[in-house]
């Protein structure tokens, strides 16, 4: 922020429509976390702690896929960035994989056990996937090799990172993809399942394909928000490290705001969570001797507790449905 | 094919030693009707559940077919072309009626999930002649005027049928229907005793009926089994059945299914 105080043509206008762009952006990683996670929730009934360290692993992914591998330049001519949403892709997709083998060998077990353990498997999880991660990413500088890397442009006097945009775009794909999916065969399977499995499975739907699709979108939408979020001008600054992981924890508030078992409240809670830590971290920076240095940290959580005290299954969340 | 369709052979359920079912046995013929009565707890339902497979019965042999099924998943039950409907209706109360019939066609589409998320073209098309077969069943029915009400703003009665079609949506071989006019009143049974009878004459389509009281299963069943503490005291035609001395004895006190066997 100093850098952009700094800039004697900047107005307040411009700082506001700064902010926007980047509480926008923070706003929409926060809702493809969310989405996976809600996904997850859905259709399996299980809180998946483990998403911001999938979040990680497939920066980590894309790392290995686009710079170690060199994997699409080597088969393929064309432009950098193309091979770079390529690479992102293949990331994406090992990264469903490794969401599929989770389900699989992890949760598909559990079934049937309370709510607790399968939440406390996902945290042995997320400190397993963070462990083996950190240690993957600490060895060298994972660079993204993002192609528009920390550019940015000007919007009148407002200086606004491609990056923002990119997250923003990506997020409002990952919706409209969920969105049209849902009204699919496997879509209607999933939300079928959801709701009672014993009549899914009357009408022939396979639960476990259900469960392992489920997981490996959360995976993948984890991947996708882990990539965008390491970027520049993101604390990772367009790297795969620890910042990432830290930073993509946080979303959890903006899941439990928007409702665990909500689309729409995934998009909703994101959005607000990332507004209000922005726009605090930008408006209220003259207060950090009264709030403490790192305050908007704690916004999430202070915004998520009063959602909760309004409406205690989130903005969206369901409220327990009973049957008869 | 000459052998039965469903042939229960020797079946027997326990809950933690609570016997559900003991030593139960029957064929369901091609295009018949069969039906099952007993009072409440009889173990009606647990029959249906050992089709599904959702219950796995500890002895005896469930032959589809002439093919054991014991062991299968319950989606690959519905997938063999037998649907079910439940007693306590089992609908997805947040989904259209159009949804929910949609739902039914699972099976009967084939194209990828990733096919269908990008909307291609033979997903596109697959999903119109499955539209059509849901809007057949919605004319079948009587239901038209529902078709995009979410199922929980229906009437009791309609959302019996809305389940009935869901089933129907399946093109199944055998239908399995739990107690499907319980609650309903005389007007609604009697609906319902019609698109019954029409399933089986027009559709082709073998049913197996589960009723606790008597009125409707003699009205409409070809043959009946009597079930009463999970054991088989009965099974003939329906005359036959109602003047079993056995089935009286079961039945004496319980005044409804004694009202209903002497009409
Ligand atoms: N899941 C279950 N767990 C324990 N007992 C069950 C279960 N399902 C059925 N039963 C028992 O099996 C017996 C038969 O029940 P059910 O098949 O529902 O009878 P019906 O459908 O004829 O009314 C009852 O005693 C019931 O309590
Ligand atoms: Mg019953």
């Amino acid at each position: 922020m100093i850098g952009v105080l700094a800039q004697a043509s900047t107005t307040d206008f411009d700082i506001f429509v700064q902010t926007f762009f980047k509480a926008t952006a923070l706003g929409s990683l926060y809702s493809l976390l969310a989405l996976g996670f809600v996904l997850v929730y859905k259709s399996t009934q299980t809180l998946n702690f483990a998403q911001g360290a999938m979040a990680l692993v497939g920066a980590w992914f894309l790392s290995l896929v686009f710079i170690d591998w060199d994997f699409p330049a080597r088969w393929l001519p064309g432009p950098n960035w193309l091979h770079w949403i390529i690479a992102l892709l293949v990331a994406a997709a090992m990264a469903a994989v490794m969401g599929m083998a989770i389900e699989k060998y992890t949760i598909r077990p559990m079934i049937g056990q309370p709510l607790f353990s399968m939440a406390m498997i996902t945290l042995a999880l997320e400190v397993i996937l963070r462990t083996i991660s950190f240690d993957a990413v600490n060895l060298t500088t994972r660079s993204l090799g993002v192609p528009w890397g920390t550019r940015i442009f000007m919007l009148g006097g407002a200086r606004v990172a491609w990056s923002y945009i990119a997250a923003t775009a990506m997020a409002l794909l990952a919706f409209v993809a969920i969105w049209r999916f849902f009204k699919t065969r496997m879509g209607i399977a999933m939300r079928a399942t959801s709701f009672d499995q014993e009549a899914a499975m009357a009408q022939g739907i396979n639960v476990s394909r259900v469960f392992s699709i489920a997981w490996a979108s959360g995976a993948s939408l984890a991947a996708f928000a882990g990539v965008f979020a390491s970027m520049s001008p993101w604390p990772s600054g367009g790297t795969a490290n620890r910042d990432g992981a830290f930073f993509v924890f946080r979303a959890l508030p903006a899941v439990v705001l928007g409702g665990l078992d909500s689309v729409v409240g995934a998009l909703v809670g994101g959005m607000i969570i990332g507004f209000s830590e922005i726009y605090a971290g930008q408006y209220l920076a003259n207060y950090t001797g009264v709030l403490g240095v790192g305050y908007q940290q704690v916004i999430p959580y202070l915004v998520m507790l009063v959602g909760l005290l309004v409406r205690p299954y989130g903005l969206y969340g369901t409220v327990e449905v009973r049957r008869v | 094919m000459s052998g039965p369709l469903l042939e229960l052979d020797g079946i027997s359920l326990s809950f933690k030693g609570v016997k559900a079912i003991t030593d139960v046995s029957f064929k369901v013929g091609e295009g018949e009707l069969f039906a099952i009565i007993g009072p409440n707890g009889a173990g009606k339902t647990s029959i249906f559940n050992s089709i599904s497979q959702v219950y796995r019965p500890q002895e005896g042999d469930i032959r589809w077919k002439g093919k054991s099924i014991m062991g299968q998943r319950p989606d690959h039950i519905a997938g063999m072309g037998i649907a079910r409907t439940f007693q306590n209706i089992e609908l997805f109360p947040h989904m259209t009626v159009l949804e929910n019939l949609l739902l039914g066609r699972h099976i009967r589409m084939k194209t990828s999930w990733l096919a269908g998320a990008l909307w291609l073209g033979p997903a596109k098309r697959e999903e119109m002649t499955n539209r059509r077969a849901v809007e057949d069943i919605i004319d079948f029915l009587e239901i038209e005027r529902w078709r995009k009400h979410p199922v929980a703003l229906l009437p009791y009665g309609f959302q019996k049928r809305v389940e009935l079609g869901r089933a129907l949506a399946m093109e199944p071989e055998l239908l399995l229907l739990d107690e499907p006019v319980a609650g309903m009143n005389l007007e609604e049974t009697e609906d319902m005793a019609r698109f019954i009878l029409d399933i089986r004459q027009e559709l082709g389509i073998s049913i197996l009926l589960v009723e606790h009281d008597m009125g409707l299963v003699m009205d409409v069943a070809d043959r009946v089994l009597v079930l009463d503490f999970g054991q088989k005291i009965s099974e003939g035609e329906p005359a036959e059945v109602q003047r079993d001395p056995a089935v009286i004895a079961a039945y004496l006190g319980d005044e409804a299914g004694l009202a209903a066997a002497d009409s």
